[in-house]
C-alpha cells in the first residue's frame, strides 16, 4: 500500500525524522489555514498524487509542473488553486493522469547538497538494507548504473537491528561534515525506526538534503507498506487514498480477486498468480495484448466468477476473455457450471474462449458444450491463447 | 529414491482442524501419505477422523514429533501466526517444515529466516503449493503429498521440478504425465520474496539425486534466485535442464499476485532472466505450454532418455 508525501511526512515526524515545515489542503479554505501556519518567504506548492515524476508533470488543461517553488505565500496560494482538482499527467502515471485532491505546502529549504537514502528487502540476504549515495535527486536506478561507486549499502541483522557502526561507516561514506553528521545520523536511526515498526515496504528519500546551517531534511518522501502486514496497522491502513486506486483492482479486492489493469484488449480470468502470469505472456507471444492480470486463486467459485467477469467487462477495451483454469483440486465441472452462469447472469457478448484442465475435465467441457452459449474450448493453453487472439483481433 | 521426503515420511499437519489444512490433510491421507498427527493448541488429545484414518492431535509440534516420530510438518496456520508455527517446528528439530500459508508479512519471515540460521530444519515457502514425490501406485498414490498440489496429476519417474508457482508447477507435471514421462520430486518454493529454500538449493538436492535424471526450472519475474541456479547450472549440472520464467508482459513496479514478482531493477526481467538461461545451456520453453516438450529437446541434446 503506497502512502502520499504529506502523510509519509507526518509519520516521519512522528519517528524523529526532520522534515521542512509544511502543511496540506483539499480545497481554497484549507489552502488560507495552511499557508497561516507556515513562515512568510520562499514555499513549495506539491501536488499529491502517489506516481512520481510530478515535477516534470503537466497537468490536463496544459498547466506545466506539478510540483512549483513560489518566492511568497501568496504566489503559492495562486499556483495551488490551480492545480487541485486539475489532472496531472507524468512519466508513471500513464495519458490519463491523476487528479490532484491534495495539495501539501512546504517551506522552501536552502540546499547545501543533495543525497540520496532508502530502507528496503534485501532479497539476496532476506535481510533490510539502507542504499544511500552522494548523488541525490536524481534516478537512483541511473547512479546504479553509472556510477556504482557512489552507492553505499548498509545490510541490518535482524537479530540485533541497526548496529552504531553501520550508522557512522555510512555517514563518513558520504562525506558529511562533523556537524552534518550528528544529525544525519540521527536521521538514519529514526528512519530505520520508522521502517521497522511499521512493516514498511520501502522508504526512500530522495533528495535527502544539507542546509547551510548544517540541518539534514528529508525533502521528499516515498513510502510503501507490506500489504501481509496492514492487519496490524490500522492507523497505516487509514491513509489509504481510493481516489489513487483503480475502481476496478478496489472491486475485485473486495471479492478476493488479484486483478491489475493494463492496456491491452484481452482479458484474462486464471487461477493462481504464476498461471496467471504466463497466461498474460502466451497471449502476448501469438501477438495479442493482455487486458488485465486476474488471479481468482485456488476456490473460483460461481459468484467470484461472476465478478470477476463483470470486473473485466467494465474495461471498455476489452475484446475477448480467456479463461485459463487448471483445476487441480477443484472440480472442473463446478467450474464450468460456474462459467455458464456468470456468462449468462452479465449477457456476454464478446468472445470467450476457455481453457480447462485437471479433476473430472470430461465433465466440465461437456457442461461448457450442452450450454448452447458461444463458448470456445480450447485444447492447451497455446491452443486457446492463438484462438482468442484470433477472435479478438 | 528422491528428494526431500519419499513414501515412508512421516508428516504432521500444524492447523490441521482449520478448513484449509483438514481438506488438505484428507487428500494426502486420500493420496497414501503417511499423516501421523496433527498439531492445533488447545485440542491435545482429539483425533482427526477421515475413512479408517484416525490422526491423534497434539498440543505442539514437539509433542507430536515425540510421539509420533513424525519429521515433517505441513503448516497451514493463518498468516498472523505462521511465523510462529515455524519457529516450533525448528525448536523441535524437525527436518523439513513446509509453509503452505499465503500473505506472512515479509518483517516476520525476515526474523524467522534469521532465527532458523544455523539450525537443522529445512523450510520450504511460505506461501507455496507444498511437495510431492509421487507413488507407484495408480494415478501416482502411495507416494508423498505435503501441501495442495493434486496428487493424481503426478507419474512416478525421474524428472525433477521446481517452481515458485502453483499452478505452473501442475501445469509442467500435467505436460509431463500427459506424455508418459514421471517424476522424481515436485517442489514449490513459494511465491514470497523471502522464502526459506531457493532455487538452487533444489536444483543442487536434484543434481545430487540419481534419480533425478532431468529437472524443469521454473521462474518468474523479481529478484536474482533463477540467474542464481542458471549460473550453477551451468558450472556444476550435466543432466538436461529446461527453463521458463513468467511474466515477460507485467509491467514494472506492479506486484503480480505474488509478493515476490515485482520488476525492480533491470536484471530481473523476464527478458534479463532467459537470457541467462540460453547462456547457461538451459533449453527455454517459449510458451508455458512448452515445457515439457522444451525438456524433450534438451534431453535429446544430451542423449537422455526421459522416463
Amino acid at each position: 500500500m503506497n502512502i502520499h508525501e504529506y502523510q509519509a511526512k507526518a509519520l516521519f515526524e512522528k519517528f524523529g525524522v526532520p522534515v521542512p515545515k509544511g502543511a496540506s489542503a483539499t480545497n481554497a479554505a484549507e489552502c488560507i489555514t495552511a499557508l497561516a501556519g507556515l513562515p512568510e518567504g520562499p514555499t513549495m506548492v506539491k501536488s499529491q498524487i502517489h506516481a512520481g515524476g510530478r515535477g516534470k508533470g503537466t497537468f490536463t488543461d496544459g498547466f506545466k509542473g506539478g510540483v512549483k517553488f513560489c518566492k511568497t505565500k501568496a504566489e503559492a496560494k495562486d499556483l495551488a488553486a490551480k492545480m487541485l482538482g486539475n489532472t496531472l499527467v507524468t512519466a508513471q502515471t500513464g495519458p490519463a493522469g491523476r487528479k490532484v485532491g491534495t495539495v501539501y505546502f512546504t517551506v522552501a529549504s536552502d540546499i547545501k547538497k543533495e543525497y540520496y537514502l532508502a530502507i528496503l528487502l534485501d532479497r539476496v540476504t532476506s535481510r533490510p538494507v539502507i542504499v544511500a549515495s552522494t548523488e541525490g535527486g536524481v534516478e537512483i536506478e541511473k547512479v546504479a548504473h553509472e556510477t556504482p561507486e557512489k552507492l553505499f549499502k548498509v545490510v541490518v541483522d535482524p537479530a540485533y537491528g541497526l548496529a552504531d557502526f553501520q550508522v557512522r561507516d555510512l555517514v563518513t561514506r558520504l562525506g558529511f561534515t562533523p556537524a552534518e553528521g550528528k544529525n544525519a545520523a540521527r536521521m538514519i536511526r529514526s528512519l530505520y525506526a520508522f521502517y521497522w515498526a511499521t512493516d514498511a515496504a520501502m522508504v526512500e528519500i530522495n533528495p535527502l538534503i544539507t542546509t547551510p546551517t548544517g540541518d539534514v531534511l528529508a525533502l521528499d518522501a516515498k513510502v510503501s507498506f507490506d500489504d501481509n502486514a496492514l492487519f496490524r496497522h490500522p492507523e497505516i491502513v487509514a491513509l489509504r487514498d481510493l481516489n489513487e486506486e483503480d475502481p476496478k483492482e478496489i472491486e475485485a479486492s473486495k471479492h478476493a480477486l488479484s486483478y491489475i489493469a493494463l492496456d491491452g484488449t484481452i482479458a484474462c480470468l486464471v487461477n493462481g498468480a504464476g498461471l496467471a502470469m504466463s497466461t498474460m505472456d502466451i497471449i502476448k507471444h501469438f501477438g495479442g495484448s493482455p487486458a488485465n492480470f486476474l488471479d481468482v486463486g485456488g476456490g473460483a467459485s460461481k459468484d467470484q466468477v461472476v465478478a470477476a467477469f463483470k470486473i473485466i467487462l467494465g474495461d471498455a477495451n476489452v475484446r475477448g476473455i480467456f479463461v485459463n483454469i487448471f483445476g487441480g483440486i477443484m472440480d472442473c465441472y463446478v467450474i464450468a457450471s460456474g462459467i455458464v452462469e456468470a456468462v449468462k447472469a452479465v449477457g456476454l457478448k464478446l468472445p470467450l474462449v476457455v481453457r480447462l484442465e485437471g479433476n473430472n475435465v470430461a465433465a466440465g467441457k461437456q457442461t461448457l458444450a450442452d450450454s448452447g452459449l458461444p463458448i470456445v474450448s480450447g485444447d492447451s493453453m497455446a491452443d486457446a491463447a492463438q484462438k482468442i487472439v484470433k477472435l479478438a483481433a | 529414491m528422491a528428494i526431500l521426503v519419499n513414501a515412508e515420511t512421516k508428516i504432521l499437519v500444524q492447523g490441521i482442524t482449520g478448513d484449509f489444512g483438514a481438506r488438505h490433510a484428507r487428500l494426502s491421507l486420500d493420496y497414501g501419505t503417511k499423516v501421523v498427527a496433527g498439531v492445533t493448541p488447545g485440542k491435545g488429545g482429539q483425533f482427526f477422523e477421515h475413512g479408517a484414518h484416525r490422526v491423534p492431535i497434539f498440543n505442539s509440534v514437539a509433542d507430536a514429533a515425540r510421539a509420533t516420530g513424525a519429521t515433517v510438518s505441513a503448516i497451514f496456520v493463518p498468516p498472523p501466526f505462521a511465523g510462529d508455527a515455524i519457529l516450533e517446528c525448528v525448536d523441535a528439530g524437525l527436518d523439513l517444515a513446509i509453509a503452505i500459508t499465503e500473505g506472512i508479512p515479509v518483517k516476520d519471515m525476515v526474523r524467522v529466516k534469521r532465527a532458523m540460521a544455523g539450525r537443522a530444519t529445512r523450510l520450504i515457502g511460505p506461501n507455496c503449493p507444498g511437495v510431492v514425490t509421487p507413488g507407484t501406485g495408480d494415478k501416482s498414490f502411495g507416494g508423498c503429498r505435503i501441501g495442495i498440489a493434486p496428487g493424481y496429476i503426478h507419474q512416478r519417474g525421474h524428472v525433477g521440478v521446481v517452481s515458485r508457482s502453483g499452478t505452473l508447477t501442475y501445469e509442467a507435471v500435467y505436460q509431463l504425465t500427459v506424455k508418459h514421462i514421471g517424476q522424481s520430486t515436485c517442489v514449490g518454493i513459494g511465491g514470497d520474496p523471502v522464502n526459506g529454500t531457493s532455487h538452487l538449493d533444489v536444483i543442487k538436492m536434484f543434481n545430487d539425486d540419481p534419480d533425478t535424471h532431468a529437472m524443469i526450472l521454473i521462474g518468474e519475474i523479481g529478484g536474482n534466485a533463477e540467474v542464481e541456479a542458471a549460473r550453477w547450472i551451468k558450472a556444476n549440472v550435466r543432466k538436461p535442464v529446461a527453463g521458463f520464467i513468467a511474466g515477460a508482459t507485467a509491467p514494472a513496479g506492479r506486484r503480480m499476485g505474488h509478493a515476490g514478482a515485482i520488476v525492480g531493477g533491470a536484471e530481473d526481467t523476464a527478458a534479463a532472466k532467459i537470457a541467462v538461461f540460453q547462456e547457461c545451456g538451459i533449453e527455454v520453453a517459449v510458451t508455458p505450454s512448452d515445457m515439457a516438450d522444451a525438456l524433450i529437446r534438451a534431453a535429446k541434446a544430451k542423449g537422455v532418455t526421459l522416463s
